[in-house]
């Protein structure tokens, strides 16, 4: 039973130029794609990475899970309640279940309120969802939360700008388990830290996943962070997933070209000195994709049917991939 | 593999016998503020031969980008160079005057920074700002620099020079305007270039690409990089030896496969299990408890002894010296001299 499910959800931005310089210059109206049918499903107490280079879309994703955004096309589906898309429950029940979910951010600089004492920030979401929380029951709560998280008590009553990055990173994740969230969104929530810093938190979300049995889905670009973290990996390519699978066979067999060429671009730390495959070209512009599969321009095994005809995901041994080279068998 | 290693640090070795590009030597950087004088970098002593990689890693606030902007002469006011010296192919540069100084970034030390949009001006195109940079540092007619100009794109790795050449930066993508900073780095052929954090604002592949070229450089034409990053990955690949500083000083600095493989500072050690890595399957990474101290609060004796779960009594009361650990030099009290801890 999986606790979130996303059904071929789009969303387009209109990134048009104003009105007047349409008409006067007849520049076109511009649409930007930025996630374009994903469909993905997360059980409950699962880790799902999600992978891909700036601009993949897998940040809209997140936004679109929780609410920040609507899907232009698809459903959005949480525990048992439909969140978005056709068959969305009204709103009073979309408030209930969003109880269940939370977001942490990249930035912990610009997602903490720097004018608002720490205790205030982490009891804000319980604030929202629970107004009728007597003052002690609340000042207890958040005394529970930060030491949750490895903060003392004595942490509440300063300012954010009193802590360092990784603390601060430690206050969101307090306040994203205010609401005893099942299910957490959580956006880079680590590319902004030092590396050592990087291993506090990440250890720290193992231990609350194992202690709270927490779901999270969990982006990064980094693909070392998503292998420690996920159980299952997908990748995302221009606005698409193109390959999802367990974490183990997604490191160790590779199919899509496009994971082929990520996993070979990635520093080794091992240095191994294997030679790598360099890959040539960059992310095409996502205001003007290439026709049939976005990866072609930059793929070696493409041919004519790939230059046409977008592939769609399908099962391949223990995994899901876009690929017309892997489904024809060619690679 | 491990046969080209270590010819790699024997060729190493031989070159700074000889006279190394770049030698610094007790470097110490500070800033005078109300509240007292803030000393950034400390001590720092290093040597780059030529057409060597020096990898400098540290988390943030260790004072690795300070230590470049001290050796191409960049650092703000009110920071000053309050000792040491820093010798380019022997001769000291560090108590140049301005104009001096001038001459010789751009001529004989290259800059490459994070942020490539910034780094280039959006008003100018690429061609006009390569041309500009050429004819100031070299002997060139406008032609000949153009000539150049286009050359220096097809180096490095920009298809279409010509027609490229009048575009602005905002027509490039985000690895081509590295591309451009990199080729405006090696317009007059430096001999030291300072890479500061080259690749951390790129995407993976882009990454990748990059960091190919550095070493493609470093390897045709003998040019010294000293790279900065805290990125271990990026200086697994790339460099020939690496420096690892805290709080403001060098901690640990040897040939890369030993810093790596077998690090002999606790922090060093610490920093690389707390490294995910794709080869490894682990439960827990391995964390270093705390963070590193302010400026204004760096402990007596091993400035990392609060975090050290190591640390013995003399740690907290005496700073230990860079001294040789097998292949490498660290600054570590039970390293240097475990018999009398």
């Amino acid at each position: 039973m999986s606790l979130l499910a996303l059904t071929d959800v789009a969303r387009s931005f209109d990134v048009s130029p104003p009105w007047l310089d349409r008409v006067l210059e007849r520049k076109p109206r511009a649409v930007l794609k930025a996630v374009d049918g994903v469909s993905l499903a997360i059980a409950t107490g699962e880790t799902l990475g999600l992978v891909g280079e700036s601009g993949c879309g897998k940040s809209t994703v997140a936004r679109l899970i929780v609410g920040l955004y609507m899907p232009t096309r698809g459903t959005i589906e949480f525990d048992g309640a439909v969140l978005a898309g056709e068959g969305a429950v009204d709103s009073a029940k979309q408030r209930f279940a969003r109880r269940g979910m939370q977001m942490i951010f990249q930035d912990p600089y610009a997602s903490l309120n720097p004018r608002w004492r720490v205790a205030d920030v982490v009891a804000e979401p319980i604030a929202a969802h629970a107004p009728e929380t007597p003052k002690g029951e609340l000042a207890s709560r958040v005394a529970a939360l930060l030491a949750q998280v490895g903060l003392a008590r004595a942490d509440g009553s300063k300012y954010p700008h009193q802590f360092s990055g990784g603390q601060r990173q430690r206050i969101s994740i307090a306040r994203a388990l205010s609401t005893s969230p099942r299910f957490l969104v959580c956006d880079e929530p680590t590319s902004a830290l030092d590396v050592s810093v990087q291993a506090q938190v990440l250890n720290l979300m193992r231990e609350l996943q194992h202690r709270l049995g927490l779901t999270y889905l969990f982006i990064s670009h980094n693909l070392a962070v998503i292998h420690h973290i996920a159980d299952r990996v997908g990748v995302m390519y221009l606005g698409r997933i193109v390959e999802l699978a367990p974490t183990k066979r997604l490191y160790a067999t590779p199919r899509h070209p496009y994971t082929k060429m990520l996993l070979a671009a990635v520093p080794d730390l091992a240095m191994t000195g294997h030679q790598r495959i360099a890959v040539a070209g960059e992310v095409p512009n996502p205001l003007d994709p290439p026709a049939g599969c976005a990866f072609h321009p930059r793929c070696p095994y493409a041919n004519e049917r790939c230059r046409h005809e977008a592939p769609a995901l399908q099962a391949v041994d223990g995994a899901t991939v876009a690929c017309h080279a892997v489904e024809e068998d060619r690679i | 593999m491990q046969g080209g290693r270590i010819e790699a640090g024997a060729a190493h070795a031989a070159s700074t016998v000889v006279e190394p590009l770049l030698a610094v030597s007790g470097l110490c950087v500070e800033f005078p503020t109300r509240h007292g004088t803030l000393r950034a970098v400390r001590q720092v002593s290093f040597e780059i031969g030529a057409g060597e990689i020096l990898g400098v890693v540290g988390e943030s606030g260790a004072g690795k980008s300070l230590t470049g902007s001290a050796v191409i002469g960049l650092i703000d006011a009110p920071g000053r160079i309050s000792s040491g010296e820093i010798r380019l192919a022997g001769r000291r540069i560090d108590d140049l005057p301005y104009e001096a100084m001038r001459a010789i970034r751009g001529r004989e030390i290259g800059a490459i920074f994070q942020d490539p949009l910034t780094s280039l001006n959006p008003l100018y195109t690429i061609g006009a700002q390569l041309v500009e940079t050429i004819a100031t540092h070299l002997p060139l007619t406008p032609a000949q620099a153009k000539t150049r100009a286009i050359e220096l794109l097809d180096e490095v790795g920009i298809s279409a020079g010509a027609r490229r050449f009048d575009h602005y930066p905002h027509q490039f993508s985000g690895g081509m305007r590295q591309r451009v900073v990199i080729a405006l780095a090696l317009a007059a052929r430096p001999r030291l270039v300072i890479a500061d954090e080259p690749t951390t604002a790129l995407d993976v592949s882009i990454q990748a690409q990059i960091i190919e070229l550095l070493k493609r450089l470093c390897r045709e034409h003998g040019t010294a990089v000293m790279l900065i990053t805290h990125d271990m990955g990026v200086i697994a690949e790339t460099a020939h030896r690496v420096a690892v500083m805290y709080a403001g000083r060098i901690v640990e600095i040897g040939p890369v496969a030993d810093v790596i493989h077998h690090p002999s500072h606790p922090y060093t050690l610490g920093l690389m299990g707390s490294i995910p890595s794709i080869a490894a399957d682990r439960d827990r990474l391995a964390q270093i408890d705390g963070v590193m101290p302010r400026l204004d609060a760096i402990p007596d004796g091993c400035a990392f002894h609060p975090r050290c779960n190591r640390a013995i009594g003399r740690c907290l009361r005496d700073r230990p010296e860079l001294e040789a650990v097998g292949a490498t030099r660290a600054a570590c009290w039970l390293a240097t001299a475990p018999g009398e801890a």
